[in-house]
C-alpha cells in the first residue's frame, strides 16, 4: 500500500489516479502515523520550495520522512516533491529542504553560454538519458518524459540515474539508497511514466515481501 | 532536447465535447474521456479543453469532465473557459487538470494571475490571448469576451505584463487566422515569443502540417493547437508529428 503525502500542495489526484491504473492501492494521508503503515511513499508536489518545507514542518511530516527513510521505507519524490530531498533551495531566499540526498536546488539562468535567451519554466517532453543503472529504470529505453519547473537540483553525478538536457544537464531521476526524486511527472509521462511508476512499485512491493 | 507541442484542443459544452462528429469509430464522440484517450494514443503532446457553456449550471459539469480525464489521461490537460476566481482555480486543478487558462477574467481583474500563479505555482496558469492585428494601433490589438470585446492592451504589452505577473505560459490566438486554415500568424507568434520568457502556443490558422513547421521554426512558438482540422480528420497529431520528424523537428 502507497502512502501518498498530502501536505496541501500538488497534484494528489493525479497520482493516486496513477497509481491506480497500474492497479496499486494507495491512500492519501496528512497524519505520520497513517503513513508510517505504508510499505512506500510518494511525496508530490508542485508550488513553491519554502512553502512545502514550511507546510510539512507544521505537520511534522519533516520529521516523518526522515524518520521512514532512515527505518529502510522507500521514498520517491515527484517534481518540487524531488526538490525537497535536496539540501536546500535558492527559490524565494534560500530555505532548507529535507537534506536525504546532498545538493542544493537551483534556477535554470535563462541564458545560455552564448548569452542567448531561453525559455523558462523548462517545460514540456524531453528525452531522459540513463547515467547509472537503477531499478527504476530497470527494462525501459531512454524515451521522452514531461517535464514543468524552474528550478533544478544540482548535485553530485553520482545520485544522477537519468538526465535530459535543457541548457544544463538537469537531474531527471535521482536515487540515494532507498530514496528516489523524479523531476518530471511521471503521472503525465504517458506509458513511460507508467513504467517508471511501476517499477518503483515492482521495488516497494519486494520489500513489502521481506 | 526538448520537443515542440502538438495540442489538439476540445471544446466542451454541457459536460460534453462538441465538434467531434467525424470520430465514427468512437462508440460516443461526444465523451471527453474517450475523444481524450484517442489523442493520448495518436502522439497528442497535451490537450486543452474549452468549456463554451453559456449556463451556470453547464459551467458546473466541467468538473465532472475534469475528473473523468484525470482519471484516465496520462498527459497533461488545461482547462480553459469561464475561470473568474481564485475558487474556480482551485476547482479545476484539484479535480485534475494541470493548467487554468485564462482569458478575460485576466483582462479585467490582472491580480487574478498574480493570486493563481502565488498560490499554485507559474507553471499552473496559462494566459490565453485573442488577438486581431488593429491598423490604427499599428500593431495586435487584445480581445476579450471570446473576441467580441476590444480592449485598450497591446498584445505584446499585455504578453509581458502578464508574465511579470506569474503566466507560466501563454497561448496566443490570432482572429485573423483563426478559421482560415492558412497557417498560423507568423508575426505575431514571434513577435510575442521573442518578447517573452515563458513558452508560447501557436493556435488560429493551421490547416497542414507545414503550418506547425512555420510555426516551431519562424514563429519561434513551442507548441501549436489546432481544433477542426485534428477533429475533422483533414490530418491526424500523428501525420503533423511524422512530418516534422521527416523535416527535422524535434518531436516525441
Amino acid at each position: 500500500m502507497i502512502g501518498i503525502v498530502d501536505y496541501g500542495m500538488g497534484n494528489l489526484f493525479s497520482v493516486s489516479k496513477g497509481l491506480e491504473r497500474l492497479g496499486a492501492d494507495s491512500f492519501i494521508s496528512d497524519d505520520p502515523e497513517e503513513l508510517s503503515k505504508a510499505t512506500g511513499i510518494i511525496l508530490p508536489g508542485v508550488g513553491s520550495f519554502r512553502d512545502a518545507m514550511s507546510l510539512l514542518e507544521k505537520q511534522k511530516l519533516d520529521e516523518f520522512l526522515k524518520k521512514y527513510v532512515a527505518g529502510g521505507g522507500y521514498l520517491l519524490g515527484i517534481c518540487l516533491g524531488m526538490q525537497l530531498l535536496f539540501d536546500e533551495s535558492e527559490e524565494n531566499g534560500p530555505a532548507k529542504g529535507l537534506s536525504l540526498i546532498p545538493g542544493k536546488v537551483v534556477r535554470f539562468t535563462g541564458m545560455d553560454a552564448n548569452e542567448m535567451t531561453y525559455k523558462v519554466p523548462h517545460m514540456g517532453w524531453n528525452r531522459l538519458e540513463f547515467k547509472h543503472v537503477s531499478p527504476v529504470i530497470e527494462g525501459l529505453e531512454e524515451e521522452h518524459v514531461y517535464f514543468v519547473h524552474s528550478y533544478y537540483a544540482d548535485t553530485d553525478e553520482s545520485y544522477i540515474t537519468a538526465s535530459a538536457t535543457y541548457d544544463v544537464e538537469v537531474p531527471a531521476i535521482v536515487g540515494k539508497g532507498n530514496v528516489f526524486g523524479m523531476q518530471f511527472h511521471p503521472e503525465k509521462s504517458g506509458q513511460m511514466g507508467m513504467s517508471l511508476l511501476k517499477n518503483y512499485l515492482t521495488l516497494v512491493e519486494g520489500k513489502g515481501e521481506a | 532536447m526538448l520537443t515542440k507541442r502538438i495540442i489538439p484542443c476540445l471544446d466542451v459544452k454541457d459536460g460534453r465535447v462538441v465538434k467531434g462528429i467525424q470520430f465514427v469509430s468512437l462508440r460516443d464522440a461526444g465523451d471527453p474521456v474517450e475523444l481524450a484517450a484517442f489523442y493520448d494514443q495518436e502522439g497528442a503532446d497535451e490537450l486543452v479543453f474549452l468549456d463554451i457553456s453559456a449556463s451556470h449550471e453547464g459551467r458546473e459539469t466541467i468538473v465532472d469532465v475534469v475528473q473523468a480525464v484525470a482519471g484516465s489521461l496520462a498527459i497533461p490537460f488545461t482547462v480553459g473557459g469561464g475561470i473568474n476566481s481564485l475558487a474556480d482555480m482551485k476547482k479545476i486543478l484539484r479535480a485534475g487538470a494541470d493548467k487554468v487558462s485564462l482569458n478575460t477574467a485576466a483582462v479585467l481583474r490582472p491580480d487574478l494571475i498574480n493570486e493563481g500563479s502565488d498560490y499554485f505555482g507559474a507553471q499552473c496558469i496559462v494566459i490565453a490571448i485573442d488577438a486581431r492585428y488593429d491598423e490604427e494601433l499599428g500593431s495586435w490589438r487584445v480581445y476579450t469576451h471570446g473576441g467580441r470585446k476590444p480592449t485598450e492592451w497591446e498584445v505584446i504589452d499585455w504578453a509581458k505584463e502578464a508574465v511579470t505577473r506569474g503566466a507560466g505560459e501563454i497561448l496566443l490566438t490570432s482572429m485573423d487566422c483563426d478559421g482560415e486554415k492558412q497557417g498560423f500568424n507568423i508575426a505575431l507568434t514571434k513577435a510575442v515569443s521573442e518578447a517573452v520568457s515563458v513558452p508560447v502556443i501557436a493556435s488560429g490558422g493551421a490547416g497542414n502540417a507545414e503550418h506547425f513547421q512555420e510555426a516551431f521554426e519562424e514563429g519561434k512558438a513551442d507548441a501549436g493547437l489546432a481544433a477542426s482540422i485534428f477533429h475533422y480528420k483533414e490530418t491526424s497529431v500523428k501525420e503533423v508529428k511524422t512530418f516534422l520528424k521527416q523535416q527535422g523537428v524535434v518531436v516525441r
